[in-house]
């Protein structure tokens, strides 16, 4: 598996725990905000579980929303920030 | 002169913005020459209190060297909570100072001017994102400029430095800066009927209806004053943001239709939104984080629930030391909490969140909660107490 396919398998992992909702995983384009799968408190959530397991560190302010409203773009800030 | 109150202002604004418009038409740089503007509108205001220029002067030179300080430290050591609590209270301590000499009502009163509440969210945003490590330099023409920006310094909106320093090293095509005026501008004219109209209007029936502590007067009073809010502050705001247009740079709306709010969370994402998103950002998710990591509380909820009233409290004192801010903010923060755990809990609220008669009830309460709110805020309720 590439580095790339590792944190995309674990992005969906903890976004199915945080949101609670398989879906994140066939879905991926699913619009998480607008669908009430994730709100403030499981965005801290994402973080520091994101933190935890990958040694990745986002700031709370480094991303807008949009940036990261969907479970690829998620991945894709995380993927780009593990370079 | 009084920034955005004064005819002379208006005037000087019509007239120091021309050079501006040149610069800007010409794909020229503004950033110097607004430097320049904001130094003559400072002396302007603050001319005549050579104490609080003094004060502005130490008060700028002491974050600023902080800043640069901490660059090097945190190089140095890293991610070391320790060392960027201390530089995060530092950063903030001139301002605690002035709150703790206005409350305690001192002689010499400690970095007494103009805007330091709002340059205060700026100082602490560069050490908190240096600690992040997304500011890795500060840039002193950038860091001064955003701090005396004439367009926003006695009341926001509360712009990130990142984002400014962007817009002012950014070269803007003539098409998209002639948009940019333009719309400015409108926003200016806009802001303008809503402050010296619309509020000026209200007021009149504030003080002339709502003059009396019966019911009916009460009720008057807190409607017309929650109006009145809204179009004074909502108007300096887009005269505000339409100044920062014609000087090139992109200054974050700070309103959003709040009186269409679903809910309370939707209202903070309405209503001085730089404020909210900076509390949101730099206090609400850090707090929340800590929280989780430290593992004392199980529950989500609970945790929100503590995090809401931190954010707010502190959001309230940040007005003033007041007992009627302070009870603003503990309200907020109370309004926040129910409705995080409704929210959570209720399986009405989930199959019906999305319906229309479900969105105009919620709506309508949340506007009487609101405006409860702001009568509060407006300290008129120690009236009653």
């Amino acid at each position: 598996m590439s580095d790339n396919t590792k944190i995309y398998e674990k992005v969906m992992d903890i976004l199915t725990d945080v949101t609670g909702d398989p879906v994140v995983r066939e879905d991926p384009d699913i619009n998480l905000p607008e669908e009430g799968l994730i709100d403030s408190m499981g965005y801290m959530e994402l973080l520091m579980d994101v933190e935890d397991s990958l040694g990745i560190v986002i700031a709370p302010a480094e991303y807008t929303r949009e940036e990261m409203d969907t479970p690829r773009k998620i991945a894709a800030v995380v993927e780009s920030k593990s370079r | 002169m009084q920034l955005f109150q004064d005819n002379t202002f208006f005037v000087l604004l019509a007239v120091l913005s021309v050079p501006a418009f040149i610069l800007g038409y010409l794909e020229k740089p503004i950033r110097l020459y607004g430097f320049a503007v904001s130094l003559v509108f400072l002396w302007l205001v603050m001319g005549g209190t050579p104490r609080a220029l003094c004060f502005l002067g130490v008060f700028l030179l002491w974050e600023i060297l902080e800043a640069e300080l901490y660059v090097r430290v945190r190089e140095k050591y890293g991610r070391n909570r320790k060392i960027y609590y201390v530089f995060l209270i530092l950063s903030i301590l001139p301002l605690a100072l002035n709150k703790y000499a206005t409350a305690t009502g001192s002689a010499l009163h400690l970095f007494g001017f103009l805007g330091i509440s709002y340059m205060t969210f700026k100082s602490a945003q560069v050490i908190i994102q240096i600690f992040d490590g997304q500011i890795q330099k500060v840039d002193l023409l950038s860091y001064v400029y955003m701090m005396i920006f004439f367009p926003v310094i006695t009341s926001g909106p509360i712009d990130r430095s990142q984002r400014f320093q962007d817009d002012i090293y950014r070269s803007i095509p003539r098409d998209e800066y002639l948009n940019m005026a333009g719309i400015g501008i409108f926003k200016i004219v806009l802001g303008m009927v809503y402050k010296i109209v619309i509020a000026a209007g209200i007021y009149q029936l504030m003080i002339r209806l709502g003059n009396g502590t019966d019911l009916k007067t009460t009720f008057l009073y807190m409607y017309t004053y929650g109006f009145y809010l809204f179009f004074d502050f909502a108007g300096y705001s887009l005269m505000a943001v339409g100044a920062s247009y014609l000087f090139g740079v992109k200054t974050p709306d700070n309103f959003n239709k709040p009186f269409l709010s679903v809910d309370i969370k939707d209202f903070w994402d309405r209503w001085h939104i730089t404020l909210s998103h900076w509390f949101r950002d730099f206090v609400f998710s850090r707090v929340t984080i800590n929280l989780m990591r430290s593992r004392k509380f199980k529950s989500r909820l609970t945790i929100a629930v503590i995090a809401f009233f931190i954010n707010m409290g502190l959001m309230g004192v940040w007005h003033g030391t007041e007992p009627y801010y302070i009870m603003y903010g503990l309200y907020h923060g109370l309004l926040l909490s129910v409705t995080e755990v409704y929210q959570k809990k209720s399986r009405f609220y989930k199959s019906h969140r999305k319906d229309k008669w479900y969105r105009l009830v919620s709506g309508i309460i949340t506007f009487q909660l609101v405006m409860f709110g702001f009568f509060i805020f407006s300290g008129r309720i120690m009236k009653y107490i």
